[in-house]
């Protein structure tokens, strides 16, 4: 089987504190750089994980644990400090989904620029565009600005064009919160429906019966570190006997 | 099922995949634009509005009422020449700045190539800059102006050093952005100097003349040259030369009216220097960028 992510032993490390201020930086300096200018720690610890063409991982840990950086290092997003990343293929973040969405702009103009930003062309956004509305049930409120779209419609919309850019790896972080219950199972479905048709996932979400049904592998991060790899049941067995 | 290599995310090819993205860059533009209008009836005509009003309150209070055109012949075009490409410079680069800040929502999330946002604010002033330039077209016209070859060459060559020069310092800036949000007062600074340090108000000779009493000849001649070297003062006067010199009569000094070497030195020069500068510019923000996503 063909790897599809590669993640060899990347560590990052974060500033507790930002300095923003040149004053700061240059007292700093004049004082013949004494201490560090920022705290560090490590949001990310020597992690390594190795992902197939076609498998669908949960990744799974209590909040601040690093699964938004881990996403956003295989996103391309942030570089590590230390290690590798690789990825095959075109890959896609639902970091957040909306990410690219103006307000101010119509949601029509919104399909094309999240599209765009997403990687697609012009073709393929006019040729997807139907059907990107249609997922969405958006349907007459397609030429309003998004700012007066409600929450749950904000997300169908930017839900809908993201699953239509089509990648070979698909990055979910936490975005199935807003919608209603049809919509969330129809989003769950398309979800699976991309994992068959040999899409490789990596979820991140703290809906562990969500996760436990579209994944089948479960990697639990603790403080920047993996500490379980292994099926996604035992993974969550793991985690609601409450042993991290 | 895929046959592509495995491949680093994350690092781009700089301002090259800015070409490659031209159809997002399209999209970021229009954005801007539509946001800019949003909600006013004439939309995009202020921006024919606001230069023409401002071109006809320099021909009325410069050239009638302060007697400008005595030292100046057509003062008020060449006032205007300057002004639509120092306008253009001030927008492009004050935007760029703020440029990956003000995305920085963005930034943090979706990986795309960064440079679109600082080029999509040169490219949106660029816009702007059309409008000015028509009306300046109209009132060179009205003044006898008849273009040729070489203005039209000298034109494109202003333009090209200013869109330069502002794309490598709106790559910089807007980067050190990031680090030290200090950096766009900065800018504002530079920019309130730009409009100063190159002949857009008065006339080079001015300058040489002032330098000439203030400083031994020796130190005036380097100053002068310093002064000369500047990208921008060579764009303001490549503008003079394309639109304000051809409505001129004999009785302008044709020193005034042109530095000397003016197409075959200076033009080469400042092409030079914007090149060297966005070359720069690409180079720091590529530099920086890698952490953009976490100090943003
Ligand atoms: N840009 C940044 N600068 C400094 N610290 C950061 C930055 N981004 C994240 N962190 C820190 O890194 C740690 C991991 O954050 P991360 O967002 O990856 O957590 P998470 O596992 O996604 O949590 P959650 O379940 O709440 O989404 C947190 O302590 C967070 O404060
Ligand atoms: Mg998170």
């Amino acid at each position: 089987m063909t790897t599809a992510i590669e993640v060899r032993g990347i560590s990052k490390q974060f500033v507790l504190r930002h300095t923003r201020s040149i004053k700061e930086a240059f007292v700093w300096l004049v004082k013949g750089r004494k201490g560090d200018l920022s705290k560090k720690f490590h949001a990310l610890d020597d992690v390594s994980l190795d992902v197939r063409q076609g498998e669908s991982v949960a990744l799974l840990g209590l909040n601040g644990s690093g699964k938004s950086t881990l996403l956003k290092h295989i996103s391309g997003v942030m570089l590590p400090d230390d290690g590798t990343v690789r990825t095959r293929g075109r890959v896609a973040g639902l970091i957040e989904v909306g990410a690219g969405f103006h307000p101010d702009l119509s949601g029509r103009d919104n399909v094309y620029l999240n599209g765009a930003i997403l990687g697609m062309t012009e073709q393929q956004i006019d040729d997807l565009f139907e059907s990107i509305v249609d997922f969405s049930e958006i349907g007459q409120f397609i030429d309003t600005e998004v700012k007066f779209y409600s929450s749950g419609m904000y997300l169908r919309l930017a839900f809908s064009v993201a699953v239509h850019t089509n990648p070979e790896v698909f990055l979910v972080d936490e975005i199935l919160a807003v919608g209603d219950e049809p919509f969330q199972r129809k989003c769950i479905a398309k979800i699976m429906e991309l994992a068959a048709a040999g899409k490789t996932l990596v979820v991140v979400s703290h809906d562990l019966d969500l996760v436990a049904q579209v994944c089948e592998r479960g990697v639990i991060l603790a403080h920047g570190k993996i500490i379980f790899d292994g099926p996604v049941h035992d993974a969550v067995a793991h985690l609601r006997g409450g042993s991290i | 099922m895929s046959t592509s290599e495995l491949t680093t995310p994350g690092l781009g090819a700089g301002l090259r995949d800015v070409l490659r993205s031209r159809f997002l860059l399209k999209l970021l533009v229009a954005k801007e634009l539509k946001v800019r209008y949003r909600g006013s009836v004439l939309g995009i005509l202020w921006s024919y509005v606001k230069p023409g009003v401002q071109f006809l309150v320099f021909w009325f209070a410069l050239g009638v009422f302060l007697g400008m055109n005595r030292n100046t012949e057509n003062y008020a075009i060449y006032l205007f020449s300057g002004i639509v490409l120092i306008n253009f410079f001030n927008e492009a680069l004050g935007n760029a700045s703020r440029s990956v800040v003000g995305n920085g929502g963005l930034i943090k999330k979706i990986y795309l190539p960064r440079e679109l946002f600082p080029v999509a604010s040169v490219w949106v002033s660029a816009v702007h800059f059309l409008p000015q330039l028509l009306v300046l077209l109209v009132a060179c016209l009205f003044a006898g102006w008849t273009p040729g070859f070489f203005q039209i060459f000298a034109a494109v060559a202003g333009f090209t050093i200013v869109a330069l020069l502002a794309t490598g310092l709106g790559l910089f800036f807007g980067a050190a952005n990031v680090y030290f949000r200090d950096s766009e007062n900065f800018v504002d600074m530079l920019l309130m100097i730009a409009t100063w340090a190159s002949p857009v108000l008065y006339t080079w000779t001015m300058v040489r003349d002032g330098l000439a009493t203030a400083f031994s000849a020796g130190a005036a001649s380097v100053l002068l040259v310093i002064y000369q070297a500047n990208p921008l003062t060579i764009a303001v006067e490549l503008f003079h030369f394309a639109f304000w010199l051809p409505t001129t009569s004999e009785i302008t000094d044709p020193l005034i009216a042109a530095p000397p070497n003016l197409l075959d030195m200076w033009l080469p020069i400042g092409l030079g220097t914007a090149l060297l500068v966005t070359i720069f510019g690409q180079w720091t923000f590529r530099r920086l960028e890698g952490r953009f996503a976490q100090e943003l």
